[in-house]
């Protein structure tokens, strides 16, 4: 376990400073004030970001007068796995999130060929935080992007399996930091975010191996075109490590639209190609989350 | 009582900014009426302290070229998305109370002036730049981004291109540090 900084003094600091923030808000809340879709799409590991890739901007409708709320439910059709993540995220005068999600892939048939049974289920809980540091997604200095720091705190439920295909540990804790604009000029959004992880599957398959235990920096770009008020297409990119001898792991693509039905309730579509899984290669298939937003 | 219906009449009555409400009530009688700020019979605004004028005080550079200007279909166009946007904002119940003491006839000329000018459709824009136009309203952002909610439906409304919406907004989300004073 050589875990950089421990992640539940993290959690602690963050919910007393955002209390903090909240009693000398309380007196005067206003909530709900944020722009169609400048909350993003929650991540299918529950922080404010646009699906798969992270971003700095802050879950919730709330602006800096607020607290905001994000819930989301993501299925991934893929063709020999069965993905869903489930969480929520609060959002603290667009200054701190925290969030949680939970991660279930079901491996049908290749539960079986792996020896785990037919439908096995991997299963992880991720608890996050985030604060945003500098800047303005929106506006402010064109360039100027809104700039962040965060961490997930990853906790598989099967260490057995985690221990079976080799990985190091059932829990990891990822840092990240992210830079996003809105780029008006061109109605282009722009992500790029830095992870240290040594997330085997995002963590599913456990973190690090028995030779390399070490957070590698991975990246996460997402670009998207605003072609209305509540209307997205874009695309993401994110790099995995590759740390399983047993299973080769590979970088994340996704083309997603995103459609605000409502201030509160946003979908998002996506085609994804997440690669080889767990030996099983060529997942590619549909997205499809829903978002509710306060 | 009398003097809160006299106070509510003589509110009714005329749209002067506030003044102390007890001078007002007694300055009401016909024989004395208060020296109150008359509209300019031409404009139609109210009279303000003088102040030094510049282009440089709309805030922002213009666009070059013609592309804006046509995108936004000229003047008549500016002109319209400048009215639709002022009727939606002091009509919008979120933030109506912030135009309660303002005169909207130089409202809407300055907005004007200074929406044509960056969109470099052949305007000088006259009025104060944007630190001191808003250092007393007392915007929040929540405020700021209703009212780029009022402003992008009534580019909508003029059926301006959403890039072409987006441009224009490039040019006004800079101006966000001079405008939320809180």
């Amino acid at each position: 376990m050589n875990r950089l900084i421990d992640p539940v003094r993290i959690a602690c600091i963050l919910v007393l400073s955002a209390s903090t923030l909240a009693t000398s808000h309380a007196q005067d809340l206003r909530n709900g004030g944020k722009l169609l879709l400048t909350n993003g799409v929650s991540t299918i590991e529950g922080s404010g970001g646009g699906g798969l890739a992270t971003w700095s901007t802050i879950a919730g409708n709330a602006t800096q007068e607020g607290i905001g709320a994000q819930a989301h439910g993501t299925v991934i059709e893929l063709p020999d796995y069965n993905w869903t993540s489930y969480g929520i995220a609060l959002g603290f005068f667009d200054r701190v999130e925290l969030s949680y999600a939970r991660q279930n892939l079901d491996t049908i048939d290749i539960g079986t060929a792996l020896g785990l049974g037919r439908g096995y289920t991997l299963n992880q809980d991720i608890f996050g935080a985030k604060v945003r540091l500098a800047g303005d997604a929106v506006y402010g200095d064109s360039m100027m992007p809104q700039i962040a720091v965060g961490v997930q705190h990853k906790r598989s439920s099967d260490d057995a399996v985690v221990a079976a295909v080799g990985g190091a540990s059932p829990n990891g804790t990822d840092f990240y930091v992210s830079a996003t604009k809105l780029f008006l000029s061109h109605s282009v959004l722009a992500n790029a975010t830095v992870r240290f992880t040594k997330a085997n599957q995002t963590g599913l398959l456990g973190f690090g191996s028995a030779t390399d235990t070490s957070h590698k920096p991975q990246f996460e770009g997402s670009i998207a075109y605003q072609l209305s008020r509540r209307f997205v297409v874009g695309g993401e990119y994110r790099t995995k490590p590759d740390n399983l001898a047993i299973a080769r792991e590979d970088d994340w693509v996704d083309l997603f639209a995103a459609y605000a039905l409502t201030r509160n309730v946003t979908v998002t579509a996506a085609y994804v190609d997440l690669g080889s899984i767990a030996t099983a290669d060529k997942q590619r298939g549909a997205l499809l989350s829903l978002q509710a937003a306060f | 009582m009398i003097s809160l219906i006299l106070a509510l009449a003589f509110a009714g009555m005329q749209d002067m900014p506030d003044t102390d409400s007890a001078q007002a009530v007694s300055e009401a009688a016909p024989e004395q009426p208060a020296p109150e700020p008359q509209r300019d019979p031409v404009t139609g605004e109210l009279p303000v302290d003088p102040y030094e004028m510049s282009d440089a005080h709309a805030g922002a550079t213009p666009f070059a070229g013609t592309g804006m200007r046509d995108a936004f279909h000229g003047q008549d166009g500016i002109r319209r998305v400048v009215n639709t946007m002022v009727d939606r904002a002091t009509n919008d119940p979120r933030i109506s109370e912030i135009f309660v003491s303002h005169d909207l006839v130089r409202l809407r000329r300055t907005l004007f002036e200074q929406f044509c000018y960056i969109l470099n459709a052949g305007c000088t824009y006259t009025g104060r730049d944007m630190a001191s136009s808003h250092r007393d309203i007392g915007l929040q952002i929540d405020d700021l981004n209703i009212l780029v909610e009022n402003l992008q439906a009534a580019m909508a409304q003029e059926k301006i291109s959403f890039s072409a919406q987006n441009r224009f907004l490039s040019k006004l989300a800079p101006m966000k540090r001079d405008v939320v004073t809180r």
